[in-house]
């Protein structure tokens, strides 16, 4: 199935967790946080969190501002 | 000078200098003008993480360790309300229930002037939603007002346009909104020099926000460390209380004893 992850189309498998997605991606270990269709996933639910077709993923970090 | 702390939301800073990470060369230099600003409360952006690319790539939160500093996740580049509460809900999350953020609602990308009314709203969402708001405001004392009302833990001022450097524009709007005030008061954006800051600590701000003043200097590092005297010397001048202002000399030496 398709989804969006930070504005670019994936092809991931069907009932991809959050945890799995972020293992495809190679962000496992990352301080890390998602957000799926504007709504924020915490860490404890990454396990459980399973995606849906067209779901738009925001992974976001920390970086360098004022 | 020793028992003079900043407090806020309820913890206690020996430094009222307050820096940003962005718009250095690298992440070393990020860390050198950090340290040597001797800042506690530090401000990071939350932007999209690189997906696919080196997945090794160093980490700002490897220079500006969670454990040393206090991060203020800031709300930069959101127009919206919408999208400032949406900021501050993944940087609490990613930074483990954190709840100190700085919220700026910005209104127009040339000046990057505060949207005063959207700013309030969003205030209030957050403040509701158990954050501990620090804001970025215009210098207008109504609206400085109405934020601290709402419950925000520190309004912040600009001296000047972001990124500008121009200094204090409008001390009296700044000093009107200091004695108003009984949150800390901290000046936010357009400070460009060591003399500004000083100033700004002079008239009795709790503490001053920058980032390009340092980054955008030629020696980051040394700027860094002008800005950390020069907040300790505005802030003693401030407690010390200056001399008022006369027109016409008076001598330092003292007139009687003269031989001449």
């Amino acid at each position: 199935m398709e989804i969006l992850v930070n504005g670019t189309p994936h092809i991931i498998p069907a009932d991809t967790t959050v945890a799995q997605l972020l293992v495809i991606l190679e962000l496992q270990d990352k301080r890390l946080a998602v957000e799926i269709n504007q709504e924020l996933v915490s860490r404890s639910q990454f396990d459980s969190c399973v995606l849906n077709p067209h779901d738009t993923v925001e992974i976001v970090h920390a970086i360098g501002g004022g | 000078m020793q028992n003079d702390t900043l407090t806020i939301a309820g913890k206690q800073y020996s430094s009222r200098l307050l820096v940003g990470t962005g718009k250095y060369k690298d992440l070393a230099e990020t860390k050198a003008a950090t340290e040597v600003s001797g800042a506690q409360i530090i401000t990071v952006a939350i932007r999209r993480t690189n997906i696919g690319q080196n997945k090794d790539e160093p980490n700002l939160l490897d220079v500006i360790p969670l454990d040393k500093y206090t991060l203020l996740p800031n709300t930069a580049g959101c127009y919206n309300v919408d999208d400032a509460v949406r900021t501050c809900r993944l940087a609490r999350e990613l930074l483990d229930g954190h709840k100190l953020v700085k919220l700026e609602v910005l209104g127009d990308a040339k000046t990057l002037y505060p949207d005063t009314i959207q700013t309030l709203k969003a205030a209030e969402i957050l403040v509701k939603d158990g954050f501990d708001v620090m804001v970025y405001t215009s210098d207008d004392p109504l609206i400085a007002r109405q934020l601290e009302e709402i419950g925000c833990v520190a309004v912040m001022p600009l001296a000047a346009p972001i990124g500008s450097g121009l200094g204090i524009r409008n001390p009296y709007n700044i000093i009107e909104i200091i004695e108003n005030a009984k949150v800390p008061v901290l000046v936010d954006a357009g400070v460009g020099t060591a003399s500004d800051a000083a100033i700004a600590m002079e008239m009795g701000c709790d503490g001053v926000l920058m980032n390009t003043a340092i980054a955008g200097a030629k020696n980051p590092v040394l700027m860094a460390s002008a800005m950390k005297h020069a907040i300790i010397a505005g802030r003693e001048a401030f407690l010390a209380g200056r001399m008022p202002r006369k027109r016409y000399a008076s001598a330092s030496s003292p007139i009687d004893g003269t031989f001449f």
